[in-house]
């Protein structure tokens, strides 16, 4: 397949896909920089990124979409790595159960996610007194979601490592806890980041459980995004975009050459 | 393990069996349920109206994912051969999945609505008088659900394609097969695990999509997940929006189930 | 008799390693059924078998990686019983299939990560991973600070052997270690691994399926088979005086006929052919008269003579050329015997182009060995 040359209108669908998929976003950036308050263009301005600053709603957003996004990510990346060297290395009863309650939540869309915990939140404070703070709920919920696609994620890495490496370490003398920390973990670890980085963006980026648990309570910055967009008149929403547009971008670049599978330095 | 196993069982797994539970209960006014057993939840699912929005939900999806495939496979074709720019393509499609769902339906509305980008440029370079009437529209949702899930169809298409012994190709050249017969008889079965992977992918989120439905649609394309999303937050009628989510539910299972006969078909076949 | 060379003087001292009765089942199977022997020290002991005899079962019990059944005897290293001593707790070396180096780790931690287990001095690790990297002939300069995937396959099988060698064990397990090199790769790392055998006084406990590397190689071989040991001897005397059927085809060639033993002899049996033609052959103790019994000849200790030549009696049987096979340094002619069995005959190859050998493809024949090269077999086990 090498070496030849593609037909033309291969390749022009191509192009037309990625336009399709990228121009509305450049568009949204370029006019974040235009300076009217209406589609026409006026000149160049950063009066809109001026404006954001001196939003205080915006910031408390950031702030609380960052604190359960980290704290959602630490949790499940923690607890989907464990579950995973559980599935990959131990055989036990009730294991392909176990499996399928790792999948399901990968094929069940976030509504019913997010409807299915309002339910048992409400069934907590209904019958039972307890009313948890909204963060708590969606770190929960978020953590709920997402142990599965660390768990995925570190599993394949795990059954593309070689079993004989943990056997080699304590051949050489590493107790079964050494040899987890000198030789698995260092193995795992661009599955460990990559499942968290995506566990970090699905969570930093959800609106639907957010929006089912909390209602117009804690408002997290794609609520803030969202009622912006539905009443779809202050300019600022196109600076908030494109600040989160190159902000997620540089994460996924970072990470990209950080996980990159590279010849060690010594 | 267990941590992580028990916190899928009591967040996961439990509110979902409540909410199967619930979806037999009769509802209390504003939110609750209330004891009682009744199956005529489910039943509303035949009046007219509620089967009207089940038919919109899945033929829509069907062709969401028709579209995504159309658009795709050709993507993902030309980045399985396109040499030093594949890390680069690859970046380019995954990139969206990475990028706000919310930014991104906000791009479409900016671009479509009556006072958006593209109908300002229309009206301004005198082709038309009154804004086209592009949003909210089925167009408009269409956009938005493709941009949205596309991704996820040409990332499993790429992969068994790259999965994709190049001397099989050459075998079927020297048997004779031309351009279009190595296509459709190497090529493409071959890349049917993707096809049916990223098929589902694109389906699944599809059915359980409201949010554009709502921000790009308005009210012409009630989505079952809009009809959930009423249910709880503005109406009230738990029992019966628990009921329309495991009607949605069991829309997805019947999806899955097809797509884990296909691969157990196409793994009894050696592929 | 021979005098006893140092080594065998060896053989004299306690055993290394002994396995008492030991068995071992997964899942109801058994791997390994029963199995008893010892190693000495020093010895370039080889496991031999097929895959699934049970022999990688072996040595994982050895290292540590399997414990014994329940009731399922006992191995012992310097004489202790280790059957539930993690791995680490043994002090053995391990060489692997796939080498298993630590893809994260440089040449030179791969190597120094033994000895930082052991606590030992810092200064002296650079010393000592210097020192191994040096006795398997890889530039501690050159090769110390690459990633082991810069490396080629007989390399990284250097530096798995200098991670063994470097924690100066007692004993080093070897699994298949030449199996992903190269014909010629591979012979030379044979020849390395004896001398190191011989030079550093470590017992080498070397599992392979290789029959020819395993007799190159090893002072005595361990044949597997169906869970058990099948024969345990030295090179010459498993491929010169094999116990059972199984072991005289996995190792070698050979030709078998039986039939029924008419007289018991000293140190042999007369048995008699379904076609009436009467063999001699070697072994056989304990077997009686009226017993029916299988006899191996390898191939290259077959001869063949026309009809009217050579000696009569017994181990001539009357047999036609049905294809004469040409194996570069050798000749196979095949006969077909009067009950339409078949022998080979190995012979040299004398140069075919200049003096080709007189059989051919129908001609009569009769195929003659002598009874000391017949050997009774042994039932292989169930």
């Amino acid at each position: 397949m090498k070496g030849r040359a593609l037909p033309p209108w291969l390749i022009a669908i191509t192009a037309a896909v990625y336009a399709f998929l990228h121009i509305p976003l450049l568009v949204l950036v370029a006019f974040s920089f235009n300076d009217s308050k209406f589609v026409n263009w006026e000149g160049f301005t950063f009066r809109w990124y001026q404006e954001l600053m001196e939003k205080d709603a915006l910031f408390e957003a950031l702030w609380v979409s960052l604190e359960v996004g980290i704290a959602s990510t630490v949790l499940s990346a923690v607890l989907g790595t464990l579950l995973a060297m559980g599935l990959a290395r131990h055989r036990f009863a009730g294991r392909t159960v176990m499996e399928s309650l790792v999948y399901v939540p990968v094929v069940t869309p976030e509504i019913m996610v997010g409807v299915s915990l309002l339910l048992l939140f409400g069934w907590f404070r209904l019958d039972l007194g307890i009313d948890l703070p909204p963060m708590l709920k969606i770190i929960i919920a978020h953590v709920a979601f997402n142990i599965s696609f660390v768990t995925i994620v570190v599993r394949a890495r795990l059954e593309g490592m070689d079993r004989n490496l943990e056997e080699a370490a304590m051949m050489l003398g590493a107790d079964e806890i050494t040899a987890f920390w000198r030789v698995t973990v260092p193995q795992l670890w661009p599955g460990i980041l990559s499942g968290a980085l995506l566990a970090f963006t699905m969570s930093f980026d959800d609106y639907v459980i957010t929006s089912l648990l909390t209602g117009a309570g804690s408002s997290t910055l794609p609520i803030l995004v969202y009622n912006m967009a539905a009443k779809n008149i202050e300019p600022t929403i196109n600076a908030i975009s494109t600040v989160i547009l190159v902000g997620t971008t540089l994460l996924i670049y970072a990470s990209e050459r950080l996980t990159r599978d590279q010849p060690l330095k010594h | 393990m267990l941590p992580g196993t028990v916190w899928l069982l009591a967040f996961f797994l439990i509110p979902l069996l409540f909410m199967f539970a619930a979806s037999f209960l009769k509802p209390v006014t504003y939110g609750g349920v209330d004891a009682g057993f009744t199956f005529s939840h489910y039943l509303r699912f035949f009046e007219p109206n509620n089967l009207a929005i089940l038919w919109r939900t899945v033929v829509y999806s069907l062709a969401c994912t028709a579209l995504c495939l159309l658009a795709g496979y050709p993507v993902a074709y030309v980045i399985s051969v396109a040499g030093k720019w594949k890390n680069f393509l690859v970046f380019l499609t995954v990139l969206p999945f990475w990028t706000s769902f919310i930014v991104r339906t906000f791009a479409i509305m900016f671009l479509m609505r009556d006072t958006g980008v593209i109908n300002t440029v229309l009206q301004a370079l005198g082709l038309i008088s009154e804004p086209l009437p592009l949003m909210p529209s089925v167009l408009a949702v269409m956009v938005g659900l493709v941009s949205g899930f596309l991704p996820f169809m040409v990332l499993p298409i790429y992969t068994s394609l790259e999965k994709l012994d190049p001397s099989l190709l050459e075998a079927a050249e020297v048997l004779g097969a031309r351009p279009f017969a190595r296509f459709t008889q190497v090529v493409l079965p071959l890349s049917m695990p993707g096809v049916v992977a990223g098929s589902l992918l694109v389906f699944i989120p599809s059915l359980g999509s409201f949010v554009t439905t709502d921000l790009l649609g308005g009210g012409k394309t009630v989505f079952i997940g809009n009809l959930v999303q009423n249910q709880f937050m503005k109406v009230g009628n738990w029992p019966f929006g628990s009921a329309a989510s495991f009607v949605m539910m069991s829309m997805v299972l019947v999806a899955v189930l097809y797509y884990l006969r296909r691969r157990d078909q196409a793994q009894a076949m050696g592929a | 008799m021979l005098a006893p060379s140092p080594k065998v003087a060896d053989f004299m001292a306690e055993p290394v390693v002994e396995f008492r009765n030991v068995s071992k089942s997964f899942a109801g199977q058994k791997a390994v059924r029963g199995i008893s022997f010892h190693i000495d020290q020093g010895e370039f002991f080889s496991i031999l078998g097929p895959s699934g005899c049970g022999k990688t079962t072996t040595l994982r019990l050895l290292a540590g990686f399997e414990v014994p059944d329940a009731d399922g005897g006992e191995v012992r290293i310097h004489n202790e019983v280790v059957n539930h001593r993690r791995p680490y707790e043994r002090k053995l070396a391990m060489v692997f299939q796939n080498y298993a180096l630590f893809p994260h780790l440089s040449v030179e931690r791969n190597v120094a990560f033994g000895l930082e287990q052991r606590k030992v001095p810092k200064a002296q690790i650079a010393d000592r991973v210097r020192g191994a990297l040096d006795m398997v002939r890889l530039d501690p300069k050159q090769y110390g600070p690459r990633p082991p995937a810069a490396l080629s396959g007989g390399q990284r099988q250097r530096v798995a052997l200098a991670r063994a060698l470097v924690l100066e064990p007692s004993i080093l397990l070897l699994d298949e270690p030449l199996g992903a090199l190269d014909l010629k790769l591979r012979k030379e790392m044979q020849l390395e691994l004896m001398s190191l055998n011989r030079r550093l006084g470590i017992t080498f406990v070397y599992v392979t399926h290789d029959q020819e590397e395993a007799l190159t190689m090893s002072d005595r071989i361990a044949v597997m088979d169906n869970a058990r040991v099948a024969q345990l001897a030295p090179p010459a005397e498993i491929y010169e005086r094999p116990r059972t059927a199984f072991v005289a085809k996995f190792i070698g060639e050979s030709n078998f006929c039986s039939g029924e033993v008419v007289a018991v002899e000293q140190g042999g049996l007369v048995v008699k052919r379904a076609d009436g033609n009467l063999v001699a052959a070697r072994g056989g103790d304990g077997r009686a008269i009226g017993d029916h019994v299988q006899i191996s000849v390898r191939p290259e200790r077959v001869e063949l003579a026309l009809p009217s030549e050579g000696p009569g009696g017994h181990n001539r049987l009357p047999a036609r050329v049905r294809q004469v096979v040409y194996r570069g340094e050798m000749l196979h002619v095949r006969a077909t015997l009067g009950d339409g069995s078949e022998m080979v005959a190995a012979m040299r190859n004398e140069g075919q182009l200049r003096q080709p050998v007189a059989w051919q493809a129908g001609t009569e024949c009769a195929v003659t060995f002598s009874p000391d090269d017949a050997r009774v077999l042994d039932e292989d086990p169930q």
